[in-house]
């Protein structure tokens, strides 16, 4: 019987030649992951082991994007710990501000993850790497630390789902729209502990940038990791950039999957998800009516060049509407840097958005951008839980970049065709 | 290990941001995450829950964020265990890696009522309704994570490992 491309990848590092799905096996890693939130807790338990070193300096990363620019003084020294741990043991990937980024647009760009690694980051949007063809997941502090001392985790080898997009996309429908259209078929536990791989015309036809997207989304339908299978678009991405040698791989034709899906993206919308989760999907042009107080272009999800290059075509020579805010995150400085030359942020700011550093910032909730109670924000970002960008009582709408700018000028949720 | 408690019941998709809001992620000090444990989803729950007492939800309990600060909190505001249909993965993984017991059955949470009194025997997965007499069989743990627990959480886990 066949493998998936995720147990080839699982099966590589556990040093086995076939793993059927539901074994539990214990893998050497590519990469560990923490950020400002997860790896000071993660930090506190690798303490406990009293080691002198991690596994391997070059092989963890940190990150600190969440609350920094440090918010307050709180998140200064969560901050803090993360630093001085790095300097404390010699780690090569901290990323001070400055050099750093969101997480998960960062990593892939500095070539630090390529096709069949195996990584896991304290962060649940670590599947976003699986656009390369690397299996990523997400899991806690205590699972960072003790990947940061053996650079080993345990899984349980994963059933996959084969999600299989086809038809010509249509103009304004991106990789948000293909993940929502999955999110919203089968529900935010729909693919609990399972693989999700997509696959189809639509998808070798996706730009990375997009790829990007889709596969970060993929926990919001619960998804272990979320993968595509390298082809020549992914190799132009990663050539120049990995770091380290990479391997290709693709699902066996006798693969057998839990289940499989297909949709005809010809026939697509862009998709908006209303509160308070992810899978309460509908098309834009059933949401005319919802006014909004901030429009939020960015994250780990949308904050890539392609996302600003949509949003820049759109608000060019429009002013955003008067009574709500556009707040535009860059997600990494090199992305920022490159908007900066094409005249995206000049384009921004005539139009009435500000544009921040890199950082995760409004997406949790965290800082730049909090709501009030009984606003309303629609954003590119991941999660519109209760709460999720402040007040218990504010709501976040999900949608794609293209959306979002169209909407930033209309004031109400608006169809990119409308403007 | 035998709990006792007071039954708090919650519904579907309890994400880790109704668990613990991340306007409160800047410190990862249990006590202090424990005041605001579950706020998003019951802004009375961490003035009322006492120690022993059991969060029993429905499907998909946990989802959302990796933050380890969702099962600190629910441990350090004194909840014995938590019952649901379902766990998302990363909140299980991290339930079992810092030592808070979870259990999954179905049939538990659709016959169990919000202040019940629950008795859990961990070793067996057995759930008892005090107020009913009704008793459930949980779904067991893979031996594997068992041996996790046993041992207190992951780090100790690790630990023997690294001395051997």
């Amino acid at each position: 019987m066949g493998m998936t491309i995720s147990q080839k990848i699982l099966a590589a590092h556990a040093g086995r030649e076939h793993l059927e799905a539901g074994e539990l096996i214990n893998c050497k890693l590519d990469l560990v992951l923490g950020n400002d939130v997860t790896a000071p807790v993660a930090i506190a338990e690798f303490n406990r082991l009293g080691l002198k070193q991690v596994f391997d300096q070059e092989r963890v990363v940190l990150v600190p994007d969440h609350f920094t620019p440090a918010k307050d003084i709180k998140s200064a020294e969560q901050a803090k710990t993360v630093r001085d741990f790095a300097r404390g043991y010699g780690i090569k990937n901290y990323f001070e501000i400055g050099t750093m980024g969101i997480e998960h647009c960062l990593l892939p760009e500095q070539g630090l993850v390529g096709p069949g690694d195996l990584v896991i980051g304290a962060d649940s949007h670590t599947c976003t790497y699986g656009a390369l063809g690397a299996f990523a997941t997400g899991v806690g502090s205590t699972d960072m630390a003790a990947a940061m001392a053996t650079g080993e985790a345990w899984f349980k080898v994963p059933e996959s789902i084969k999600f299989i997009y086809y038809g010509k996309t249509p103009r304004w429908v991106g990789g948000k729209d293909f993940i929502l259209q999955a999110i919203g078929d089968i529900g935010v536990d729909g693919a609990r502990y399972m693989s999700m791989e997509f696959c189809g015309e639509a998808i070798t036809n996706l730009s990375i940038d997009n790829r990007f997207s889709m596969a970060n989304m993929a926990i919001e339908a619960g998804g272990k990791n979320g993968i595509i299978a390298p082809d020549d678009i992914t190799l132009a991405y990663v050539q120049g950039r990995a770091k380290r040698p990479y391997t290709i791989y693709q699902s066996d034709h006798d693969a057998v999957y839990a289940d499989e899906k297909e949709y005809d993206v010809s026939k697509m919308e862009p998709l908006i998800a209303y509160p308070h989760l992810p899978e309460n999907t509908r098309p834009v042009s059933a949401a005319a009516d919802v006014m909004i107080d901030q429009v939020v272009i960015g994250s780990c999800t949308n904050g890539r060049i392609e996302d600003l290059q949509t949003a820049a075509s759109i608000l060019k020579g429009h002013r955003v509407h008067p009574e709500l805010r556009v707040i535009i995150f860059p997600g990494t400085q090199e992305i920022y840097l490159e908007a900066l030359r094409r005249g995206y942020i000049e384009t921004f700011v005539e139009s009435g958005a500000v544009v921040s550093t890199p950082t995760c910032g409004p997406c949790l909730g965290g800082h730049m951008g909090i709501l009030a109670k009984g606003e309303k924000a629609l954003a590119t970002t991941n999660r519109n839980f209760v709460g999720r960008m402040g007040h218990p009582e504010s709501e976040v709408y999900l949608c794609n970049p293209a959306v979002a700018a169209a909407s930033a000028i209309k004031g109400r949720i608006t169809a990119p065709w409308e403007v | 290990m035998k709990f006792s408690g007071q039954v708090y019941k919650f519904g579907n998709d309890i994400d880790t941001d109704a668990i613990i809001p991340a306007r409160y992620l800047n410190t990862f000090d249990p006590a202090e995450l424990a005041r605001h444990c579950m706020e998003d989803a019951d802004p009375q729950f961490p003035q009322k829950v006492k120690a022993g007492d059991i969060i029993v939800a429905e499907k998909n309990f946990g989802c959302g964020s990796s933050r380890e600060h969702a099962p600190i909190a629910i441990k350090a505001a004194g909840v014995s265990c938590v019952i649901a249909k379902s766990f998302a993965r990363i909140f299980y993984r991290n339930a079992v890696n810092i030592g808070l017991p979870i259990l999954e059955s179905a049939e538990a949470v659709d016959a169990i009522r919000e202040g019940d009194q629950v008795e859990v025997e961990l070793e067996t997965g057995r759930i008892l309704n005090l107020r009913t007499g009704a008793s459930y069989q949980a779904v067991p743990f893979p031996g594997f994570m068992q041996q996790i627990m046993d041992k207190g959480g992951l780090i100790e886990y690790v630990r023997d490992k690294i001395a051997k």
